[in-house]
């Protein structure tokens, strides 16, 4: 145990390290927004009156959330290859996270949507609102309002999640410590330092989303307590 | 490329499959031994052990498990312990799981209701008897369905320690895919063999949960 811990040789990486966070927070704000989209799109077709509607996007929600994401990525990244289709690795890793926080997203929001009163709806209908009015104000505002706190949990997830995309050798924050520690062979300290990098991100997120709910749901925003 | 995929390949993934099932097992008993003194830790009456229980949860939580099997396994090569790749993907999953179920329980032992706790006091059972006779057995109703859920991600996780150089179900299809290059074929069973493990827990965390909450409907 008469290690010398040497952080001072990674310093000179700095901006490197810098360079990696940053693709690591863009992928996941690209990845999570259209995520999100295709989400909310699947949680309404899960209700959806067609039966194969609902059926091939329950296998899709099912496949995606009992396989690991390193294994879904390396079938869309070298299986797309192998097809002859090939695309930067940010693309395709950005692709699989799509498809990835899709499939979550439109589970805990269909969880959401189930928690919306009938006589809600009952309501607007009684009101006369359009069906797309009733969508958006009456079920899907509320439902993702009520399961905001699972569903950013889930985004901050998948932003840890990006490391694995260096096993496809994305240049995102793992990526980046890969190729310095083997530059330096200080790989116990890059490392270190990566965990406390994405520890501060996850902390940044969190503080983003909650300045998101603070903007997007008046009722949080005007009595400061959530639905 | 160079042949196609034959039963020997076949075994190879079962193989792999099989120490996947070993690993969650592993992560999951120990784990679970570690993640109940999380669980006591963050529940604590003393304000310091709450705080540095709060603070092992978060920063295990708030780092991917990636990193976290590279640091340990980095990390024991460093101070001069040579392990092999299981003992290392079992420490690193078996803290991963510890922060994740010591979280979770926690949620499960305080949404017994406040009363069940004045009212052991009032018995003057000890904090221990409180836990064991009165709270616990009704923690561990709510706390079976998310457990299970649990289970299903820390089974998806094990393919992690495929990096750190483990033979497990990720990392055999690699080596496959490696002299076949089938990757949608490769992978594709790869993906199957998870599936068939995780979706029937799914299914029954999904059922225990909808059994808890038949009295709230």
């Amino acid at each position: 145990m008469n290690y010398q811990f040497d952080f001072a040789a990674l310093l000179p990486y700095w901006k490197d390290f810098l360079a990696g966070a940053l693709t690591t927070v863009q992928m996941t704000v690209v990845a999570v927004a259209i995520g999100l989209v295709i989400g909310v799109l699947c949680a309404v077709a899960r209700r959806s009156a067609y039966a194969w509607l609902r059926l091939i996007v329950g296998i899709y929600i099912e496949v995606v959330r009992n396989t690991p994401f390193i294994v879904q990525i390396f079938f869309i990244f070298f299986g797309l290859s192998s097809i002859g289709i090939t695309m930067p690795v940010f693309f395709a890793a950005v692709f699989a996270m799509v498809i990835n926080v899709g499939a979550y997203t439109a589970e805990i929001v269909r969880a959401g949507m189930e928690a919306v009163h009938p006589s809600q709806i009952e309501a607007a209908e009684a009101l006369g609102l359009s069906r797309f009015q009733i969508y958006r104000d009456i079920i899907l505002m509320p439902a993702i309002e009520r399961v905001y706190p699972a569903l950013t949990s889930q985004f901050i997830l998948m932003m840890l999640s990006t490391s694995i995309t260096s096993q496809i050798s994305a240049e995102e924050l793992t990526g980046v410590a890969n190729n310095i520690q083997s530059y330096t062979f200080r790989s116990f300290e890059t490392y270190i330092v990566i965990a406390l990098l994405y520890l501060a991100i996850t902390y940044l997120l969190r503080a983003g989303f909650h300045l998101i709910a603070l903007g997007i749901f008046p009722r949080r925003r005007r009595l400061g307590t959530p639905l | 490329m160079t042949g196609g995929f034959t039963t020997n390949h076949l075994v190879y993934l079962l193989n792999g499959l099989l120490w996947t099932v070993i690993l969650s097992a592993l992560a999951f008993l120990l784990g679970g031994v570690a993640g109940f003194f999380v669980m006591l830790a963050r529940t604590s009456t003393m304000r310091w052990l709450r705080r540095v229980s709060l603070l092992y949860v978060q920063f295990i939580q708030g780092m991917p498990l990636l990193i976290l099997m590279f640091v340990i396994y980095f990390g024991l090569g460093v101070i001069g312990i040579e392990v092999p790749p299981l003992v290392a993907a079992s420490l690193g999953m078996m803290i991963y799981s510890s922060a994740y179920l010591g979280e979770i329980w926690r949620g499960c032992v305080e949404s017994v209701p406040r009363t069940q706790f004045e009212a052991a006091e009032c018995l003057a059972l000890t904090r221990w008897q409180t836990l064991k006779d009165v709270i616990l057995p009704q923690a561990l109703r709510i706390a079976t369905p998310p457990t299970v859920g649990f289970m299903v991600q820390l089974i998806k996780n094990t393919s992690l320690a495929s990096v750190v150089g483990f033979v497990e179900l990720t990392r055999a299809a690699q080596v496959i895919n490696n002299s076949l290059f089938q990757p949608f074929l490769v992978f594709g069973i790869a993906a199957a063999f998870y599936f068939c493990v995780c979706y029937p827990l799914s299914v029954w965390s999904r059922s225990l949960e909808r059994k808890l909450n038949v009295g709230r409907r």
